[in-house]
C-alpha cells in the first residue's frame, strides 16, 4: 500500500535541506546585490518562521510577506456593517476563526460585539455552519464569508446546492492573482521574485498570473508548504535571476497545475462574478472581489439590505504599520506597537489579530529582531 | 499550522454522495469532507482546506520533485554551473 | 502586567499566565518562610529541615484514560515531583473530594490504581481525607496527594561528582537554577503521549489513536541517573510541556537553552495528530518523563544508564545550556533557528 505520508516526510529531510541551502548560498554569492523575494500566503510565512528559514539564508537574500492573510485585508467597514446589520436585524453571525477578532473602524470586533448582544458562532467549515442553521431553524443566520479563492468555491457549491432557507451570505472573498499584479506594479519596492501561493494556486491555476507576468516579467514560482518546498522555490527563483530568464514555474507539482482546479473555479464563477474590491491597507484592486451574481440576490445580504460595499481607503489604528507590513514595505519589528501595545493577547492591528498575519506569526515565534541571523 | 489557508493531505477512505471520509494520519479521521470539487476516488490522497478537498495529490509528482532536485544538486555539487 | 480580575482556565494551565498568578497574587500573601527550598523557589517541591514536601491536585478529565487513570496519576505526579528535586519519596497523604452519584465501582478502581502505583513507587499512603459534595458541585472526583520524602540516598554521591566539574555549587538540592552553560539536557523519552491519549477520548475532537498515556513514577530512571552522578537539575514536563519547562529553567538560571528538533523523540502518530489539530508537541503535558540536566562530562554516561531502564529506553540528549543569550532556541530539522516561547498555558485543559 502506497504511503504518501511517508513520502511527504522527505519534504523535511535535513540532508536535502543542507544541500539546497549550500546551493542557495553559492548562487547568492554570484548575485552580490540584495534580492527581495515576496510570498503572498500566511502559511508560507508560517513555514518560513517556524523552520527558521531566514536564519539559514544568506545575508543578501530576503524573503518578505505580502498580503497573504484574508482577515488582515478584510475592510474594516465590512466588519462594522456585519455587526450593525446583525444587531439591527437580529441575525446570528457565523464566521471562521479569526474573523471574529478582527476590528472595525472604531476598534470593535465581532467578538467584542457579543457584549452588545451579538450572537456569534465560530466554525471551521461551511458544513458546520449549515448544520447549525438547520438545527436552529427559528433563527436567521448571516454567514460572513472571508477568505481567498481557496475558500470561496465551497461556499459557491453550497449555494448551488441550496443552503438552508434561514441562511444568507455576506461575501468578502478575494481573488489573489490581481493582487500579485498590483504588487508587480509597485514602484518603490523592488521585488525581484515571487513565491506564489500553493493552495490558492491549486484552485486558480497558474494561468491567471500570465497576463500580469507578461506586463511585468519577474520570477514566479508556485510553492508547497513544507520547508523543502520553500527552499527549492527560493533556489528556483535565484536560478532565474542569475540566468536572467524569467518565467512562471511550478515547484508544487503534486498539487498545482497550469489550469488549476477547473471544477472548483467554475463552480465559484457560476455563483460569483469578479469585481473591484477593497483590500485593507492597500486600496481597491480591479477584479479581485467575488460578488454574488444577480440570480443569487435572495441570499446576498448586501442586496437584501441595500448595503454599499466599501471602496474608499480603509482604517488602520493610529501608530499601526500593518499597511506597510502587508505589502512588504517593512517588517513587524519595525512597528512601534509590535510586542509593546500590540500583542497576540491584545492585538491592535489586523496583522496581529489573524493567525496568518505576519505580526502574529512573528510574535508567536518571539521574533524580536534580526538577532538570530547567522 | 494556522487553520485557515492550510491544506492538509489525507487519504480518501469512503465516499458517500458529496462527502468523503478522509484519514489524515495519526488517527485523525474526518468524515464530512466535501469531495465534489475534485475528481477523486477511494484510495486517492487529497489536499483538504476548510472542510473540502481542493485537489487530488499526485504521489508521482511528489516523488519526481524530490528525485529531480536531488539529482540536480548531485550533478552541480562543487561546481558553479546553473 | 495587569492583575487578572477573574480566574480563567489559563491560570491553571501551567504556563506564563499561571506564573503571573503565582507571582502577583499567591506569593504576595504566602511565602517568606525560612526553608531550605522555600515557596519562592517555585520548584517542583519544597524542603524544610531535610524533609521534601510536595502537593498536587488532580482534575484530569476523563478520570479513566488509555494507559492510566486519576489514581495512578495522583501517585506518580507527586512522587515524581519529590524525585525531581533530589528527594526519595516515602509517604503520601491522599485527599478526595467526590461528587455525589459517582459509582462506588469507579472509586474502587481509582483506589486500586493508587495502591498499585504506590507499590511501584515504593511509597505508602499513611493518611487521607474523604469529602462528598452534592451532584454538580464538581466533576466526578478531585484527588489531592501530598508527599514527603528525604534526601535521595544517592543525592550526595551525585553532587560530589558534580563538584568535580563545577567549582561552585551553591545548592544542596537539584534546583532549576543550578544550570550553567555547557550542561547537557537529556529528555527521557517520547513527548506528547499523555495529552494525545486524553484528547482521543474527549468529546468532539474525533480521532482514535493507539497512543497511551505515559503516566508512571520515575524512581528507576532517577536512581540510575544519580548513581552515575553529575546531575544538576531535573524536572518533569507536565503542564505546558517541554516548552514551558525549558523556559522556566532559562528564567530561573539566567541562561539560555538550545535544543535540536531532530533529537526530540516524538511518535509519528503524535506528530501527525498534532499537525492536524494545530498543536505543538513541545507544549503538551507528559506524566512519565523527565528532563535531566547533567554536567557535560557525564552526559553520555547518564544517558546510557537511563536507556537501560524500562521508562528511559528512548532517552536522548536534546540540547545544552548556553551563555550567549537567555532564550530557549531550537535548531529546526532544516538547520534553521527559532525561539521556543513560554506557552501562555497548556493547550489542552485538565490533563492532570
Amino acid at each position: 500500500m502506497s504511503n504518501l505520508f511517508e513520502l511527504l516526510k522527505q519534504y523535511r529531510d535535513p540532508v536535502l535541506a543542507r544541500r539546497l541551502i549550500d546551493r542557495i548560498r553559492a548562487l547568492a554569492k554570484r548575485l552580490e546585490e540584495r534580492v527581495l523575494i515576496m510570498h503572498v500566503c500566511g502559511t508560507h510565512e508560517w513555514t518560513i518562521t517556524h523552520y527558521g528559514i531566514r536564519y539559514v539564508l544568506p545575508e543578501n537574500i530576503e524573503v518578505r510577506a505580502g498580503p497573504g492573510c484574508p482577515v488582515c485585508i478584510l475592510p474594516a467597514q465590512d466588519i462594522d456593517t456585519v455587526i450593525d446589520l446583525a444587531l439591527e436585524e437580529r441575525l446570528s453571525v457565523i464566521a471562521y476563526g479569526d474573523v471574529s477578532r478582527a476590528r472595525g473602524t472604531m476598534g470593535l470586533s465581532l467578538e467584542d460585539a457579543r457584549s452588545l448582544g451579538l450572537d456569534l458562532r465560530i466554525v471551521y467549515s461551511l458544513q458546520d455552519a449549515i448544520t447549525i442553521a438547520k438545527r436552529e431553524s427559528n433563527k436567521r443566520f448571516l454567514f460572513f464569508g472571508v477568505g481567498f479563492d481557496t475558500t470561496c468555491p465551497s461556499t459557491a457549491y453550497m449555494v448551488l446546492k441550496g443552503p438552508p432557507s434561514n441562511m444568507m451570505f455576506y461575501s468578502c472573498y478575494r481573488y489573489v492573482p490581481p493582487s500579485v499584479g498590483w504588487l508587480l506594479e509597485l514602484k518603490d519596492l523592488e521585488i525581484e521574485g515571487f513565491i506564489t501561493p500553493g493552495h490558492s494556486g491549486t484552485v486558480t491555476g497558474m494561468e491567471p498570473y500570465k497576463k500580469y507576468f507578461d506586463r511585468n516579467p519577474k520570477p514566479m514560482v508556485f510553492s508547497g508548504f513544507e520547508p523543502i518546498d520553500v527552499l527549492i522555490s527560493i533556489l528556483m527563483i535565484l536560478r532565474q535571476i542569475v540566468k536572467r530568464e524569467y518565467k512562471i514555474e511550478n515547484e508544487y507539482t503534486r498539487s498545482v497545475r497550469w489550469e488549476g482546479n477547473t471544477i472548483a473555479m467554475s463552480t465559484a464563477l457560476r455563483v460569483f462574478k469578479l469585481e473591484e474590491g477593497l483590500w485593507r491597507g492597500i486600496g481597491v484592486i480591479e477584479g479581485s472581489a467575488f460578488e454574488f451574481k444577480e440570480e443569487f440576490s435572495s441570499i446576498d445580504a448586501r442586496r437584501i439590505y441595500g448595503l454599499e460595499k466599501p471602496l474608499k481607503e480603509d482604517y488602520m489604528p493610529s501608530g499601526c504599520r500593518c499597511a506597510d507590513i502587508i505589502i512588504g514595505k517593512t517588517v513587524p519589528t519595525e512597528c512601534p506597537l509590535y510586542m509593546q501595545a500590540c500583542t497576540p493577547q491584545r492585538p491592535i492591528g489586523p496583522c496581529m489579530v489573524s493567525v496568518e498575519g505576519t505580526c502574529r506569526i512573528w510574535a508567536e515565534h518571539r521574533v524580536l529582531s534580526q538577532l538570530l541571523r547567522h | 499550522m494556522p487553520q485557515m489557508c492550510l491544506g492538509y493531505p489525507g487519504r480518501v477512505i469512503e465516499i458517500k454522495g458529496d462527502f468523503a471520509k478522509v484519514d489524515f494520519g495519526g488517527g485523525v479521521i474526518k468524515d464530512n469532507i466535501l469531495i465534489s470539487l475534485v475528481d477523486a476516488k477511494v484510495g486517492d490522497y487529497v489536499i483538504v482546506h476548510a472542510g473540502y478537498a481542493i485537489q487530488v495529490l499526485s504521489e508521482e509528482e511528489a516523488r519526481k520533485t524530490l528525485e529531480l532536485w536531488r539529482s540536480i544538486l548531485e550533478s552541480e555539487e562543487g561546481e558553479e554551473r546553473v | 502586567m495587569n492583575l487578572p480580575r477573574r480566574i480563567k482556565m489559563e491560570h491553571g494551565a501551567g504556563g506564563s499566565a499561571m506564573q503571573q498568578l503565582l507571582r502577583e497574587v499567591v506569593l504576595k500573601r504566602l511565602g517568606g518562610m525560612k526553608a531550605e527550598v522555600p515557596l519562592e523557589e517555585l520548584d517542583d517541591a519544597g524542603v524544610y529541615n531535610g524533609v521534601v514536601l510536595s502537593t498536587d491536585s488532580y482534575t484530569v478529565k476523563p478520570i479513566f484514560f488509555p494507559g492510566g487513570d486519576i489514581g495512578r496519576l495522583a501517585v506518580a505526579g507527586t512522587v515524581n515531583d519529590i524525585l525531581m528535586i533530589g528527594g526519595g519519596p516515602r509517604a503520601l497523604a491522599l485527599a478526595m473530594v467526590i461528587e455525589e452519584g459517582l459509582e462506588v465501582e469507579a472509586l474502587e478502581r481509582v483506589l486500586e490504581s493508587v495502591s498499585k502505583t504506590a507499590r511501584e513507587a515504593g511509597v505508602q499512603v499513611i493518611t487521607g481525607d474523604t469529602k462528598v459534595v452534592e451532584r454538580g458541585a464538581l466533576d466526578k472526583i478531585v484527588v489531592t496527594t501530598t508527599g514527603i520524602g528525604f534526601r535521595h540516598r544517592l543525592l550526595d554521591h551525585n553532587l560530589r561528582i558534580v563538584r568535580r566539574y563545577r567549582e561552585k555549587l551553591e545548592f544542596n538540592w537539584l534546583l532549576d537554577r543550578n544550570l550553567r552553560p555547557g550542561d547537557k539536557i537529556i529528555l527521557t523519552g517520547y513527548i506528547g503521549d499523555h495529552a494525545i491519549a486524553l484528547l482521543s477520548v474527549r468529546e468532539g475532537i474525533g480521532f482514535k489513536t493507539s497512543v497511551e498515556s505515559d503516566v508512571a513514577p520515575l524512581n528507576e530512571v532517577v536512581e540510575r541517573a544519580l548513581e552515575v552522578g553529575g546531575v544538576v537539575a531535573m524536572k518533569d514536563p507536565t503542564r505546558g510541556g517541554l516548552a514551558n519547562l525549558l523556559n522556566e529553567w532559562a528564567e530561573k538560571s539566567g541562561f539560555g537553552i538550545k535544543i535540536y528538533e531532530e533529537r526530540i523523540p516524538i511518535r509519528d502518530e503524535v506528530r501527525s495528530a498534532c499537525e492536524y489539530l494545530g498543536l505543538d508537541p513541545l507544549e503538551l503535558g507528559n506524566e512519565g518523563k523527565a528532563v535531566i540536566a547533567v554536567v557535560k562530562e557525564k552526559a553520555e554516561e547518564v544517558l546510557e544508564a537511563i536507556r537501560e531502564t524500562k521508562l528511559g529506553r528512548n532517552a536522548e540528549i536534546i540540547g545544552e545550556v548556553v551563555g550567549e543569550h537567555d532564550f530557549v532556541v531550537m535548531e529546526t530539522v532544516i538547520g534553521g533557528l527559532r525561539v521556543i516561547p513560554q506557552p501562555i498555558g497548556d493547550p489542552v485543559p485538565r490533563i492532570c
